[in-house]
């Protein structure tokens, strides 16, 4: 089986954001990029399928700007096989919408025909969790989300999905797609051998147009914000005090 | 965390290296970075996990089982690794650099095969032993005799200060042959824990760096084959000397470490702390600060990098070497100076790690030669080149 893993470029989660002075977004000029977290963590899972002897190769695929490509070597260092890199953005501030990207993986999917494509739940920046479930709906594929534990039964995936009540566990038929959260495993690190050798791994480079994707923006950003500063703690005394202030904040 | 530094272009693999390599430091070594201070005790399991990282070989190629990718790469490795723990980072960089670099330079094929995969794979653990009690800078006065008695040589005497002996298996040790031949008397042995009349002393209690475990190694009787020969027979001096102009190159990386890691402190600080109903960072004075210790790890980088990629290039200098820690050393003991000062009674007292910082920082100026040592070696190439 091959499994697909789209992964993304996104601002590194150690970055404190910062918006733009006139509000049009998030300034990413200078600031350190990385692997979208919950990709990781889809890359990690077809690591290990791979190594399981449940997968045969691994395909990583990255749309965005021509500096995904660091995104992908990341990828090829933990151990997939080969990158498609789809150039569809020039400014490093141009962010691809979940319909457009999805729109692009299904048509990487009709000419790898992976088993499986595995992708994190949401990208770190936009928080949009959209990309997979438009994916599944182009290709009619069935879906498993907010995965925090999976299998392979035969042509079938078990996951277990992070539900708002609880774990929900289901049987999927592959092909399916499945998104990962933040609980299915831990990534490992790139060791130093494979980054070496993850320079020789292919990498093929396209544009959106070698897919026939129209890239445009659909939603157009009013404004970006900071989050509203937190207001001052205050410090208690005994629990009783804790108590008393809770109740009059009508807390307990 | 400070991230805003610019972008040196070292390429892109050093760049995939320097963000493994801080990932790994600040998630597996910089939470144990204050008790590994306070023990005086270094986690033995982290050079397993070093040595699986490909961290422990970096300048043997790769059919030897490295990773083959150079001093400047092994620079950033040990500047993100001290950046998490100096001492960590001081002893990383002794196994790495000055046991298996130098094993590798001077080694035989058999001796690269019998030592560098137990020191690459983590399994063993690499030291040099250069100094002894009476032998600091002036190395060429060492005592420790080596004599030749049918197929081994005998050796007696003792090392001092020697950064990770209480640990090492495998020990690269200067003994003099032949006492009477000043500096060509001099040879360099594999030394082996376990060898019959080899022990070390107690681990020694350290201003700083604690937990990068020093000792005195003493052999009494110690009986050393042939083999164990490493280069040619009185030929330890050029082999101790050549070796210090990498070993100095790459240990200049932990200054850098550590003046990253008061940036890491101090940078948030000046943004939490308020004084005057102001973040401190809002007055200009500590903007100052903030402006020095940035611009003073910077140029130090700039200078380290370029030693090390000439390194690389086989266009290693003798003075540049020695300039580029001199340099490093002194300014980092600085810059912790002056995080401490941020910090004020904060940056005074042990909940911080700024005291620990300099501390450790004050290695640097001793430790791979003294600046005094440096700034002679310097002025004395600069002088005798230019006659």
């Amino acid at each position: 089986m091959k499994v697909l893993v789209p992964v993304k470029r996104v601002i590194d989660y150690n970055v404190k954001v910062r918006v733009k002075a006139d509000g049009s977004g998030v300034d990413l000029a200078n600031v350190k990029m990385s692997m979208n977290p919950f990709d990781e963590i889809a890359v990690e899972e077809a690591i290990r399928l791979k190594e399981a002897g449940k997968a045969e190769e691994i395909v990583v695929v990255s749309i965005g700007v021509k500096q995904a490509q660091e995104t992908l070597r990341t990828a090829l260092a933990m151990g997939a096989d080969r990158a498609i890199l789809v150039v569809a953005a020039d400014d490093v501030h141009t962010d691809i919408e979940p319909l457009a990207v999805a729109k692009i993986l299904a048509k990487v999917v009709e000419e790898e025909q992976p088993g499986l494509v595995l992708a994190g739940k949401q990208a770190i920046d936009n928080d949009m969790n959209a990309t997979g479930q438009m994916l599944s709906a182009i290709l009619g594929w069935s879906q498993a989300t907010f995965a925090s534990e999976m299998g392979i039964d035969g042509d079938s995936a078990v996951v277990t999905r992070e539900v708002d009540g609880g774990l929900q566990t289901i049987k999927v038929k592959m092909p399916a797609i499945v998104t990962v959260d933040l609980r299915l495993n831990e990534p490992r690190y790139a060791s130093l051998p494979n980054i070496m050798k993850a320079k020789k791994k292919p990498l093929d480079e396209k544009t959106a147009d070698d897919y026939g994707v129209d890239v445009t923006p659909r939603l157009e950003i009013v404004k970006t914000s900071e989050p509203a500063a937190r207001a001052a703690g205050i410090m208690v005394g005994s629990v009783d005090e804790l108590v008393a202030k809770l109740k009059e904040a009508g807390a307990v | 965390m400070f991230q805003a530094s610019m972008n040196f272009a070292l390429g892109d693999e050093i760049e995939a290296l320097r963000d493994v390599v801080h990932k790994f430091a600040q998630t597996e070594i910089a939470p144990l970075a204050r008790q590994i201070d306070l023990d005086n005790q270094f986690p033995t399991d982290l050079w397993k996990k070093m040595g699986d990282l490909g961290l422990l070989g970096m300048t043997v190629s790769e059919e030897d089982g490295g990773t083959g990718m150079g001093y400047l790469a092994h620079c950033v490795a040990v500047e993100e690794v001290s950046r998490a723990s100096a001492s960590v980072g001081l002893s990383y960089g002794a196994h790495s650099n000055l046991c298996v670099n130098q094993l590798r330079r001077n080694g035989t094929d058999e001796q690269k095969e019998k030592y560098l995969p137990g020191l690459i794979s983590g399994d063993n653990v690499g030291a040099l032993a250069m100094s002894e009690p009476g032998a600091g800078s002036d190395v060429v006065s060492m005592r420790l005799r080596a004599e030749k008695r049918n197929d081994r040589f005998i050796l007696n005497g003792n090392k001092m200060w020697i950064t990770n002996g209480p640990d090492a298996d495998t020990l690269i040790v200067y003994a003099k042959t032949d006492p009477d031949a000043g500096p060509k008397g001099i040879t360099a042995f594999l030394i082996e824990r376990g060898m019959a009349g080899f022990s070390t002393g107690q681990k020694l209690d350290k201003l700083g760096m604690r937990g990068s475990n020093t000792a005195e190694l003493i052999f009494e009787d110690c009986e050393v084959p042939f083999e164990n020969v490493l280069g040619q027979e009185g030929q330890g001096v050029r082999i101790l000397m050549s070796g210090l102009d990498y070993e100095r190159v790459v240990l200049a990386a932990g200054p850098l470490g550590i003046m990253a890691a008061c940036l890491d402190v101090v940078v948030p600080y000046v943004h939490d702390r308020e004084q005057f109903g102001k973040p401190i960072g809002t007055f200009q004075l500590m903007q100052g600060k903030l402006a020095d210790m940035y611009v003073t790890l910077n140029a130090c980088r700039s200078y380290v990098y370029a030693v090390a990629a000439a390194c690389d290039r086989g266009e290693t200098t003798r003075k540049d070497a020695a300039g580029c820690i001199l340099y490093a050393a002194e300014k980092a003991t600085q810059v912790a100076l002056e995080a401490i000062q941020t910090l004020g009674g904060n940056g005074y007292i042990n909940d911080f790690p700024t005291g620990r910082l300099l501390r450790d920082a004050k290695l640097y100026e001793i430790g791979a030669g003294t600046s005094e040592i440096r700034r002679m070696l310097i002025g004395r190439e600069l002088f005798e080149e230019t006659k």
